[in-house]
């Protein structure tokens, strides 16, 4: 877990590479890469320009508001936030543990988020580089471009969306700024035609989530150098786990792998996250680094997400998905896995997963009838943690007897991952920028280690015309020597001539 | 032909907004959407299917199915104020630069994906300034919601069938009407 090329020995002689922002990546992020005169990379930021102001939106709310608010926080994975505020308020007030409906609609949310959330990224923002490569023309390396070349892959990967959407609106109440979770449990049953047309379109979704977990290991055994080698980096391995050890997604206790598979931590409370983690900020990146406690910044960095879950958890509860990770194991030949693209194939393998626990919960009478609100001896605070599509997301608050938050500290998946992030930016630049000439296809392979995390970075913020993709080469004394800039309607625009062409 | 979803009557006219409500003048694709729900009649309303989401995404391909018209509004940073009204065509553009479609973008996959023509669509775009997380709609896009508002309202009044509303502009024309009598009227009913 080298930081070999965090900073470079002697900035002041580079020229400076910036892909501002990382396309197919929510928000604004930008990568910066100095190079020497012979186009050898120096040194590697990915600077991610994340609000803040999160935490400050949150504080002085009711705390009752809270799980329907955090929803504008993200535009992609406002369940997660969602489940993860009425989780920390059941702690609030006491309400330990809810109701067996509760658990049942809750737990179906989720992984109905889980579902839609994976399936976009595979289907409509990874599968471009994957079935077309990465330098491969940019007008086809697009959703629209799988859609003309592989018709039936997009429609696939469209309805599995929608599929998990509908589970969301029919537990949530509403397709977006749903109310269905509350602190203590829930305000809504689902009703037995809900269920029934859900279970009518399942057996569909199952199918088609064990084509997609096929399709990702299909594209590693075509390729497999690439995919092994590809952001191959060692890491530390965090996320929930069952008390047995199994994969969980909505609810467990934190567990940590060192690089060699070896469990550093285990079966820690998630209102303790904090005797675990520390967070750390650097003078170059908004974004903070979290790291283990005992191992410091530099050794007690970590991956969440897909790769750390699938490789985390001993078994997954479910027959189809446990067969995959079977498989998923056998790929490193015992050892983990580390490769960034492999976060791909376990992504899929929990779309698999969620496909399977959805039929189960579906076929759960507490759906159906039963307590939906419990409620206990009030505390001043709480604290809930989901895995989140793109990984751990912590949401912890302190309440006062006013019943307004006065506290709150959220630490959203892309954070956990920020160093990563940047290993995989240095990973890549080593391997595949080093001696070249900067294309866009090249710049395309940083971008898609980085989009492997599917980090989410200033989320929710959408308008027309505010997207571009700028690429600037800048001189060690500030001089442009090159821009590019990708924008509509106009797409790929070199502004300047550039030293590298 | 993607058939899920079909399973219900669909209105012939979708009209599909998109924005955050916490960030300033994102929310006016949300709010337009809800002030013209309050605004016209029942039987309008009849005929208009309204969504709301965050983003453009892929999967709005299949709200598209079976309309004889679609309104798209969003809030942009980059049209003439108050607002602009374009009559959209298919077409691959680089909005894959984030999680979100662009509507061009989203008419050309439903070309791709359905084989087939889309229906006719115009974007409202209603000029924002101010998208931070915590603001409020700035006092410049509460006027352009207003004007925003009485052009859709009249637009689709105007209009005996809804859905021949849509779509009648050459893709280069736009409009940017000046006060109007029906402002204050339809900005009280946004504000309730």
């Amino acid at each position: 877990m080298s930081l070999e090329m965090d900073t470079a020995a002697n900035p002041q002689g580079l020229r400076r590479v910036a892909i501002d922002p990382v396309s197919r990546v929510e928000g604004h992020g930008k990568v910066t890469l100095l190079l020497d005169a012979h186009n050898q990379v120096q040194q590697a930021r990915l600077h991610i320009v994340e609000f803040r102001g999160f935490e400050k939106f949150i504080e002085g709310r009711p705390y009752w508001e809270v799980p329907v608010m955090v929803q504008r926080l993200c535009g992609i994975c406002p369940v997660s936030h969602h489940l993860a505020a009425a989780k920390a308020f059941d702690r609030v007030i006491g309400a330990v543990p809810v109701s067996a409906s509760a658990n049942a609609v809750r737990r179906l949310m989720h992984y109905g988020q889980i579902l839609q959330s994976h399936a976009l990224h595979f289907f409509h923002l990874a599968s471009p580089d994957l079935l077309f490569g990465f330098g491969s023309e940019v007008a086809r390396r697009n959703v629209v471009g799988v859609a003309q070349a592989h018709p039936e892959i997009a429609k696939k990967g469209i309805l599995l969306r929608k599929f998990g959407q509908e589970v969301i609106r029919i537990t949530a109440g509403k397709r977006v700024h749903g109310t269905g979770a509350v602190p203590g449990g829930i305000n809504k049953l689902v009703t037995r035609e809900e269920r029934d047309s859900l279970k009518r379109e399942l057996p569909q979704m199952l199918q088609w989530a064990q084509e997609a977990v096929d399709i990702a290991k299909q594209l590693h055994a075509h390729n497999p150098a690439l995919y092994r080698q590809f952001g191959n980096f060692r890491s530390n391995l965090m996320s929930l786990v069952r008390a047995d050890g199994a994969m969980a997604l909505y609810d467990g206790v934190l567990r940590v792998r060192d690089a060699d598979g070896r469990i550093l931590f285990d079966g820690v409370s998630d209102q303790k996250y904090l005797e675990l983690i520390e967070e750390e900020v650097r003078s170059w990146s908004y974004m903070k680094f979290p790291h283990l406690k005992t191992l410091g910044s530099d050794m007690g960095w970590y991956r969440v997400g897909p790769l750390a879950r699938v490789q985390n958890c001993d078994f997954i509860p479910t027959p189809h998905a446990e067969i995959e990770r079977q498989a998923f194991v056998a790929w490193g030949e015992g050892e983990l896995v580390h490769a960034t693209l492999a976060y791909h194939w376990a992504r899929m393998i929990e779309l698999l997963h969620s496909a399977e626990v959805i039929g189960e919960l579906l076929d759960d009478p507490a759906l159906l009838a039963g307590e939906l609100l419990t409620s206990g001896q009030r505390q001043r605070s709480g604290v809930g943690i989901i895995e989140a599509p793109r990984g751990t997301l912590i949401h912890d608050y302190d309440v006062g007897d006013d019943d307004l938050v006065t506290r709150c500290n959220l630490i959203v998946s892309t954070t956990h991952n920020n160093q990563a992030m940047n290993e995989a930016v240095r990973s890549v630049a080593r391997d595949y920028l080093n001696g070249h000439e900067l294309t866009e296809g090249l710049l395309n392979h940083i971008e898609v280690a980085i989009r492997a995390y599917d980090p989410c970075l200033s989320c929710a913020t959408h308008a027309l015309g505010q997207m571009p993709l700028d690429v600037s080469l800048v001189a060690p004394d500030g001089r442009l020597l090159d821009r590019v800039q990708k924008s509509l309607p106009q797409g790929l625009v070199h502004l300047t001539d550039p030293v590298l062409r | 032909m993607i058939d899920m979803a079909l399973h219900r009557i669909t209105p012939p006219v979708l009209v599909l907004a998109w924005g955050n409500l916490s960030r300033g003048d994102d929310a006016l694709g949300p709010l337009c959407l809800a002030a013209l729900q309050n605004t016209l009649s029942q039987g309008l309303r009849d005929q208009i299917e309204f969504l709301e989401d965050y983003q453009l995404q892929v999967e709005h391909v299949l709200d598209l199915m079976g309309r004889a018209s679609v309104l798209f509004i969003d809030a942009s940073l980059d049209c003439q104020a108050p607002f602009e009204v374009t009559s959209l065509v298919a077409r691959r553009d680089t909005s894959y630069t984030s999680h979100a479609l662009s509507p061009q973008a989203l008419l050309q996959a439903f070309v791709d994906v359905q084989g087939d023509t889309p229906p006719p669509a115009t974007l409202l775009a209603i000029r924002g300034e101010v998208f931070e997380l915590g603001a409020p709609l700035s006092p410049g896009a509460q006027h352009n919601l207003c004007a925003a508002l009485v052009w859709a309202t009249d637009r689709i009044a105007a209009h005996a069938t809804v859905s021949s509303v849509y779509a009648v502009r050459p893709a280069s024309d736009t409009t940017t009407p000046a006060a109007h009598p029906g402002l204050a009227r339809a900005c009280a009913a946004q504000r309730r």
